[in-house]
């Protein structure tokens, strides 16, 4: 793609601790203190945010237009420019990027959420599929993962002593990030459905994030070093796994190119993989080397809030180009059975 | 002080159950109806693809596919995932894998179940057949799942090269175009702390508020936030009994789920000290005499968890400008 | 730099009916998103991306059902992006697309509303009970009745305004292949007769549930020169939002649809909207919210919009035609009928309505509406190309 019409960065991010459950709250009662959070850390109040736009799904809570009640949180009036993507929230900021591309709003609130507590997020998943031939078979994603697992190991790319590496590195990275669900050393367990054992699968959990987007010197003025989007580009691929190699993911290697990744390497990489098994397809996918500080944070392994574990890996890399652990970050969230859709951002910091 | 503990997190089953009804379209009726018949059909693409299941549009150039062919009952399997705790709904009830399978005449691969003694019995490459269920309608169940079958393995297919499948034209005696997929999603609801709040007020026959502590309004029910100051509402303050009705409408049908006699009055009507009305059921006065401003109050039955409806308390109807902001 | 001017090249819309039983849903918005692209002539490989909305998931009982109609939409390999703002999100899904194009991050984007209602049932899908609530009644009339009456309580319009507009609306319906109800036997004493559901919503003064689909092309400059057709320019589009349920909420004229138009008026340079604008495709879903939207939208004082159509000024032949294609009253799918709306709206500007054609319209307004009042889109389009 050409260069974006404008300079805009991911100014501020927050995210809840995320938890097994949040029978205490209600969906607004979680969100609203992540909102307040975000806020709070460029100064900004309701009435300074250009455009809102959010990500969550009916279906994980179970009641049709539950983002109204979501909305509650913000503090929409007078009036707002706003939307909503029945997706991760990742989608929700690709959306709020470009209105800002468009120069109709300087700053835009993201956030996102989702409650997996209240259902059975597996049995809930498979409502994704195709409702003919797939959905009456009720394919839960742990099994859609674990074929995508075999097919890899049969390809000779992982092994599951492999993936038990994975699983334990990620959680050890965890441990330094005090909202993650999951953290430390744990045993691998046992099979879930076999290739992938329990270590090799993401907590089901609840949680919120949101991130302040903001364009030009707004963004300088709300963060001393804002993370700037060079290119963020999001790519679909066929709904069937039967058409598709589940050992690559053409459609993650083709945003990035469109995003621009290649054009020089990254130093950080937030993959939105919530099996162990996906992060090799990924990392194979973007051709990421060891240089490569993959998921720091501990990725969706140690913390998984449908809905929003994919905008938590553009937050969490914007965040590390906050802090200077990383001048030049790749960002990835995953939607669909088996990665089918994926979205890729690059985000760099200022030259210090 | 004391702190009061925050009262017993409030549960409940919800359950989203509907048995949808799927028109399925030229390509996907012949199909089902096929598996209905014990005949496995596939499309061929302008590439001369074989796809199995088939789809209506073609994955890669989007154009509309409607060249059907029959393809083997047998095939190979192209990845696999033992299952060792089936859940509901799904193909076996004892432990199984799941297999993509390339049927023979195939190009691509079709998800389902393989019922095997275990694990160390699947390979990646080996021979299955389609085990038909005994009673077939017309749906991908009528696979009842896959079973491991000794042959001389053929070479693997492409659905492009030799033994290149023969066409079908899709056409059976009564066909099937159309599916019910009933659905059933089981959660656990809880209303969060400031519904469960309210709650607990209401099995006490009083109904509480909570104030935004920037606007000072009082919201009723709460809902855990100000929805124009988004900060949650906090000091609880009892409103009502009585209110008034701010508009209505008079309901002439019956829904399905509910047990109310029609016709009957639906109004807002904002309590006493509430800054929105609440909605809720007029009784004791002939529907036909409600009206804008009635004053009301509520009547209670035993174990209900909200008033049964409000009825006139018979003061003066309240003036439209003490009101009016309160639709 | 300034933002990349948007046209409407290509339009397609499904003949919407109650139940469409011979394609599946991927076959349905295949044959809106094909119209479109023949209405552009165009093919896939023309498209950049997929922006694509519909109401609640649970209304076909597929979660995000995008992820299943990529094959059938061109889409893979391609950017597909999924919208979802209750009843307002056709309208929404189309600024999203213009936007791709304004931005100039895509050329050519394909957007497509759909709602296949008759795979459930609206009022399941509307009214999925809620542990710890009080079930007090089920779908949307009894929802919006009790503001109707406010609306007639607070203007002292007559009676009879609703079943005016109702009786105009499906009539231009008739002038409307698309459309779902072609009621030829219509009169305004049959729909003054019909049942009264919520008191004061009749049943004809209702609007249908509808299996149906809508798309358009979205281009740009150099797009809409190689366009084979007239193109239909955007001259303004906005969404507001606003709280569900508020102390001093004014669910008859909820400040998010007037902060909305305004929105789009000032992009658009509109400064009398009864005067400048040609027709009018707003989101009526009961007959009386005409006359409510007639004055939130500007097109009349307050208390006045009910005057409009009692005099006749929103009929088609009037100075100010309101749904020329027979609306929501008419035609219901519910995830597309925003769209829908914007579509009509580009149509007119095209002069490409067939019968319901507005002469010489130059410029239309595409208005959406959802959730409890709270979420408008809309859309200004004008058939010259934007000023600057």
């Amino acid at each position: 793609m050409s260069a974006p019409l404008r300079d805009v960065a991911i100014v501020a991010f927050a995210q809840s601790d995320h938890r097994r459950r949040t029978d205490d709250l209600s969906e607004v009662e979680m969100v609203m203190p992540v909102l307040h959070e975000v806020l709070r850390r460029t100064g900004c109040e309701t009435s300074d945010i250009g455009f809102t736009c959010s990500g969550s799904s009916d279906y994980l809570a179970g009641r049709a237009f539950s983002f109204t009640m979501a909305l509650d949180g913000v503090g929409a009036w007078p009036p707002i420019s706003e939307s909503h993507v029945e997706a991760d929230g990742a989608w929700a900021l690709y959306e709020a990027w470009v209105k800002l591309l468009t120069g109709e709003a300087d700053t835009a609130l993201v956030y996102a959420y989702g409650k997996s507590s209240p259902g059975s997020v597996r049995d809930v998943l498979t409502r994704q599929l195709d409702p003919y031939y797939l959905a009456p078979l009720w394919p839960d994603s742990v099994a859609l993962a674990a074929l995508q697992a075999q097919a890899l190991v049969d390809a000779g790319h992982t092994d599951e002593a492999a993936l038990a590496s994975i699983a334990a590195r990620r959680r050890a990275d965890a441990s330094a990030n005090p909202h993650a669900q999951l953290t430390g050393a744990r045993p691998q367990g046992d099979h879930v459905v076999a290739p992938l054992r329990t270590g090799d699968c993401p907590p089901i959990g609840d949680g919120a994030a949101a991130v302040i987007l903001a364009a030009g010197d707004r963004a300088r003025e709300l963060c001393e070093r804002p993370a700037w989007i060079r290119g963020m580009d999001h790519r679909i691929e066929a709904h069937s796994l039967g058409v598709r190699d589940l050992t690559d993911s053409p459609s993650t290697r083709l945003a990035a190119e469109r995003a621009g990744a290649f054009a020089r390497p990254v130093d950080t990489a937030e993959l939105h993989a919530p099996f162990t098994s996906q992060e090799v397809v990924l990392t194979r996918a973007l051709g990421l080397g060891d240089e490569v500080r993959v998921n720091p944070s501990g990725g969706a392994l140690a913390a998984n809030p449908v809905m929003a574990a994919g905008l938590i890996r553009l937050g969490e890399a914007a965040a590390a180009v906050h802090r200077g652990d990383s001048d030049r970050a790749l960002a990835h969230a995953t939607s669909g059975p088996c990665l089918q859709q994926n979205l890729v951002a690059v985000l760099e910091g200022d030259p210090r | 002080m004391t702190v009061t503990p925050p009262p017993e997190i409030l549960r409940a089953p919800l359950v989203v159950e509907f048995p949808f009804t799927r028109s399925l379209g030229p390509v996907q009726s012949a199909f089902l109806t096929g598996l209905r018949e014990r005949v496995v059909l596939g499309v061929r693409t302008e590439s001369g693809k074989v796809l199995v299941p088939p789809v209506e549009y073609d994955p890669e150039t989007a154009a509309e596919l409607r060249e059907l062919v029959e393809v083997a009952a047998t095939g190979t399997v192209t990845t696999w995932a033992w299952n060792p705790a089936p859940r509901p709904g799904q193909p076996l009830a004892t432990p199984f894998a799941w297999v993509l399978v390339r049927l023979d005449g195939a190009g691509t691969a079709l998800l389902h179940a393989l019922d095997a003694p275990g694990p160390e019995s699947v390979r990646t490459g080996m021979r299955v057949r389609i085990r038909w269920a005994a009673e077939r309608s017309g749906a991908i169940t009528d696979i009842a799942c896959f079973e491991p079958y000794e042959d001389d393995a053929p070479g693997p297919s492409t659905g492009t090269g030799e033994g290149r499948p023969a066409a079908h034209d899709g056409e059976f005696a009564d066909p099937v175009t159309g599916i019910t997929t009933p659905a059933r999603l089981d959660y656990t609801y809880s209303p969060g702390r400031a519904q469960t709040r309210y709650l607990y007020g209401l099995a006490e026959r009083r109904t509480v508020g909570e104030r935004c502590p920037s606007c000072a309004k009082v919201y009723v029910p709460p809902r855990g936030a100000c929805p124009t100051c988004g900060v949650a509402t906090t000091d609880r303050v009892e409103v009502g009994p009585r209110g008034t009705v701010t508009t209505y409408c008079v309901v002439n049908i019956k829904a399905k789920n509910l047990d109310i006699d029609v016709p009957y009055v639906y109004a807002h009507i904002a309590l006493d000290g509430a800054g929105l009305a609440l909605h809720g059921r007029i009784g004791g006065i002939p529907y036909d005499q409600v009206r804008m401003g009635l004053r009301v109050e509520p009547v209670w039955t035993e174990g209900a968890r909200y008033p049964d409806h409000y009825r006139p308390t018979g003061e003066p109807d309240a003036d439209y400008d003490t009101y009016k902001e309160l639709l | 730099m300034s933002k990349e001017p948007v046209a409407v090249v290509g339009i397609g819309q499904t003949r919407h009916v109650a139940a469409r039983r011979d394609v599946s849903i991927a076959g349905l918005v295949r044959e809106a998103a094909l119209r479109a692209l023949a209405d552009a002539e165009l093919t896939w490989a023309d498209i950049d991306a997929v922006v694509i909305g519909k109401a609640p998931d649970f209304f076909e009982g597929v979660m995000m059902p995008e992820l299943y109609l990529a094959d059938a939409l061109g889409a893979v390999g391609k950017p597909m992006l999924r919208v979802h703002t209750a009843g307002s999100v056709g309208g929404s899904t189309a600024l999203v697309a213009a936007n791709l194009v304004a931005a100039r991050v895509h050329r050519t984007v394909l957007t497509l509303a759909f709602e296949k209602q008759s795979e459930s049932n609206a009022m399941w899908g509307l009214s999925l009970p809620v542990p710890f609530q009080q079930p007090l009644l089920a779908g949307a009339g009894g929802f919006f009745a009790p503001h109707v009456r406010a609306y007639m309580r607070r203007t002292g319009a007559p009676d009879t305004v609703g079943s005016l507009v109702a009786y105009k609306d499906r009539r231009n319906a008739l002038k409307n292949p698309y459309a779902h109800l072609h009621e030829h036997d219509i009169t305004l004493e049959k729909v003054q007769a019909s049942p009264m559901l919520w008191d004061p919503i009749r049943y004809s003064e209702t609007c249908p549930s509808s299996d149906g689909a809508c798309a358009m092309v979205l281009t740009d400059r150099a797009g809409a020169d190689r366009a084979p057709r007239p193109a239909a320019w955007v001259h303004g589009g906005a969404m507001r939002s606003e709280p569900t349920l508020f102390a001093g909420k004014d669910f008859v004229s909820p400040r998010a649809g007037s902060d909305c138009a305004a929105d789009v008026y000032r992009q658009a340079g509109i400064t009398d909207p009864r005067r400048q604008i040609d027709a009018v495709e707003m989101y009526v879903p009961f007959s009386w919210y005409e006359p409510m939207w007639l004055e939130n939208l500007g097109f009349a004082a307050e208390g006045e919009g009910w005057k409009l159509t009692e005099a006749g000024v929103t009929e088609l032949d009037g100075d100010l035609p309101v749904n020329p294609s027979g609306g929501v009253l008419s035609t219901n799918p519910i995830g597309a009928s925003g769209m829908i709306r914007f579509a009509e709206a580009a149509l007119q500007v095209r002069g490409e309505a067939g019968e319901h054609q507005i002469d010489g319209a130059r410029r239309a307004l595409g208005h959406a509406y959802g959730g409890g009042a709270q979420f408008f889109s809309m859309w200004l389009v004008g058939s010259a190309p934007p000023a600057g």
